[in-house]
């Protein structure tokens, strides 16, 4: 689904990403993790199409759709969500209106008519459900004075709501209480399927509790050094960092 | 013939239209000799640092437009703000069209000037209020008061209220390529009376037009005045806009300036406090592009104790566009526990946009709160890149960025008609369609 072949990408004169390879298969989990500053979410921005980097090798696709020369919204219509770390805030418009932009934006770009209002409504029901957000926090400004753990499950929901084929989950239980990252998990892991696949970054192991990947990468350094399974994931929490870095000094 | 000379000549042309014989008339002579004097604003000037009329000068405006051009109504019906809904005072090129409006004397007046300074009826309060807020120094008031003869007269008696907002359209055709308008609006609200007023200058095909208004405002003990300025002309437009506003015990006054077209304009607003617990409310948005100039110039004078002013003015440039928010409050000695708060903010969203911001704070009294803050930044790319991201495209996304940027001024627009034409109005001049209610 997700196949990405030495990227490399720069910001101003400073490389970041020095030669990434990854392959993601439909209904796949792939953990991304490593230190600060190895460019977690510099490869996260780069595939959702951040403009501020620039590409300079490699290639990234999408079920076969090269994303290369794809504004972030065209990459978005063809099924790419990225989670943000730090949702923005836009005080004025309702989480509501703008989930029903996004989700009609999508589909004008797909040449359909807007979403029917009776089954927007009953799809937001149900997707907040999912994620056991109340309706009074629907029709709140986006982000607005939101907690952090209302920011990542407002995130998540909209995941729910957009159904990507590839969710990029960055730093997502950051900032979030045993209680928030539960819902966040259980809400990602309803949303798993054969035909969708997810790239969960992170620093810490234990979000990797509640949404179990198939396969764990290292990154450092602008690199992926190591891959493994989960267990990588639980060697990464005992023993820390350090002798990754040692070994790619 | 320069506009001035050929101003001061027009003017026996004018006496043979208009009574000369009332205290009205001698108030015109008095200002035609106090703008002979003064002449019009130059850049050296402090309060028309940033705004040159030299430009507009030049032109060869027609002081009184020839027999007025018909307008019918759905020609013109989306400039109003509703068809039935609404109170209306129309000119067509500076003339009363009594097709396009509907007034009423029904427990409140709602007509014209020219009929008010006429009848006897309407005499003790033209006498008792015609140009005594409206500001003697300047110089552009002057010339307007020499010329004041047409425009509304808005009188709401004591603990009354209109039934429906007033809306004040003045529309200049092509009958003549360039044109000066000098509208003078007299609107008097007494103790615990109420109205809401919509204004709006529009001119049609390719007319150049340039208006210097003049209106008036007395709001009387515990009155509430909601005052809407849509400022959306053709960039043949232009508009000194000088509005003054008296206000008395326990009155509210809010002024709410909407700024999208036009080439030159420049809103002088003056709020002068002539009692306690008085709160005055000025708020704006602004957006400039391509080479649009719009200058707002507030001016707020505490006079009295315990009183509060309030301004927010929010300003987005585009293109070559220049912006200029200069906002004076004065703080009286006397006027000890004044609540003045005043703060404008500015995006520029492209690199040869300009603005100009400056704060004027003249404080004698010692237990205030005065606050003040001014920005001017960018777009935040970060949230620009989250919009894009969920799949809202860079115009749109860069729109509903602007709207929560001018949301708290958007917010506290009282009738949900407007509110919604307001943004409508945005929504076209930054050329999208966001596909749901703000």
């Amino acid at each position: 689904m997700l196949k990405i072949e030495n990227l490399h990408a720069r910001v101003e004169e400073k490389e970041i990403l020095k030669g990434i390879n990854l392959e993601v298969k439909p209904g796949e989990v792939h953990a991304i993790m490593g230190p600060n500053g190895s460019g977690k979410s510099t490869l996260a921005s780069v595939i959702a199409g951040r403009e501020d980097f620039e590409v300079t090798e490699g290639s990234i696709s999408l079920s076969g759709e090269d994303l290369g020369d794809l504004d972030p919204e065209e990459r978005a219509h063809a099924g790419v969500f990225l989670s943000f770390q730090y949702p923005v805030e836009i005080p004025g418009v309702t989480v509501t209106n703008f989930i029903k932009s996004a989700i009609n934006e999508s589909r004008k770009a797909k040449g359909l008519e807007d979403m029917p209002a009776n089954e927007m409504l009953s799809k937001i029901r149900e997707k907040s459900s999912l994620l056991e957000i109340d309706r009074k926090f629907l029709s709140r400004s986006l982000n607005e004075g939101f907690s952090g753990g209302e920011k990542k499950r407002n995130e998540i929901f909209q995941m729910a709501m957009l159904e990507p084929k590839l969710a990029i989950l960055d730093e997502t239980d950051s900032g979030l209480d045993i209680d928030a990252l539960r819902i966040v998990a259980n809400g990602v892991n309803k949303l798993r399927s054969k035909d969708n696949a997810i790239v969960v970054i992170t620093h810490y192991q234990r979000l990797l509790d509640h949404i179990v990947p198939d396969h764990v990468h290292v990154l450092y350094n602008g690199k992926i050094v190591k891959s493994g399974t989960k267990e990588l994931a639980f060697e990464l929490e005992e023993k820390g960092y350090d002798w990754i870095k040692a070994e790619n000094e | 013939m320069d506009l001035n000379e050929k101003l001061l000549s027009s003017f026996i042309a004018f006496e043979d239209k208009v009574n000369v014989n009332d205290e009205v008339h001698e108030i015109r002579t008095a200002a035609l000799k106090r703008f002979e004097q003064q002449g019009f604003p130059t850049k050296k000037l402090e309060a028309w640092k940033y705004t040159s009329l030299q430009s507009l000068l030049k032109k060869d405006f027609s002081i009184f437009p020839g027999s007025k051009c018909a307008l019918e109504y759905p020609e013109v019906r989306q400039y109003f703000l509703h068809e039935t809904e609404t109170f209306k005072i129309v000119f067509v090129d500076g003339q009363y069209s009594s097709f396009l409006s509907e007034t009423t004397h029904d427990g409140v007046d709602v007509c014209l000037f020219s009929a008010a300074i006429e009848k006897p009826k309407y005499k003790h309060i033209v006498d008792e209020y015609f140009n005594k807020v409206a500001d003697q120094k300047d110089a552009l008031t002057n010339l307007n008061t020499a010329f004041a003869n047409e425009g509304a007269y808005i009188f709401i008696p004591k603990s009354k209220a209109p039934v429906k907002p007033i809306e004040i359209v003045h529309f200049a055709t092509g009958a003549t390529p360039q044109i000066l308008l000098q509208p003078r609006n007299l609107i008097v609200v007494e103790e615990n009376a109420e109205v809401q007023i919509i204004e709006r200058h529009q001119s049609l095909g390719g007319v150049e037009a340039f208006t210097n208004s003049v209106t008036e405002i007395f709001a009387h003990k515990n009155a509430r005045v909601d005052y809407y300025k849509f400022q959306n002309d053709t960039m043949n437009a232009s508009i000194v806009d000088n509005t003054f506003i008296e206000q008395h015990d326990s009155s509210e006054v809010s002024v709410h300036t909407f700024s999208l077209g036009g080439a030159l304009v420049r809103n002088n607003l003056n709020f002068y406090q002539r009692g306690s617990h008085i709160n005055s409310i000025m708020k704006g948005v602004t957006l400039g592009s391509e080479r649009q100039h719009i200058d707002h110039y507030t001016l707020v004078h505490h006079t009295e104790p315990d009183c509060e002013s309030h301004q927010d003015y929010k300003g987005i440039y585009d293109d070559r566009s220049v912006g200029v928010f200069n906002g004076k409050i004065i703080v009286d000695k006397i006027a000890q526990k004044t609540n003045a708060f005043q703060q404008n903010n500015n995006l520029l969203i492209s690199d040869t946009a300009t603005v100009n911001t400056k704060p004027q704070l003249e404080i004698f009294a010692d237990d205030v709160r005065c606050s003040h803050g001014c920005t001017i930044g960018q777009l935040d790319e970060d949230a620009l890149f989250y919009l894009q991201s969920r799949g809202i495209p860079k115009k749109e996304a860069a729109a509903l960025l602007m709207y929560a940027f001018a949301n708290n001024v958007l917010e506290s627009v009282k009738n949900a008609a407007l509110s919604t034409r307001v943004k409508d109005m945005i929504a076209e001049k930054l050329g999208v369609k966001i596909g749901f209610d703000l």
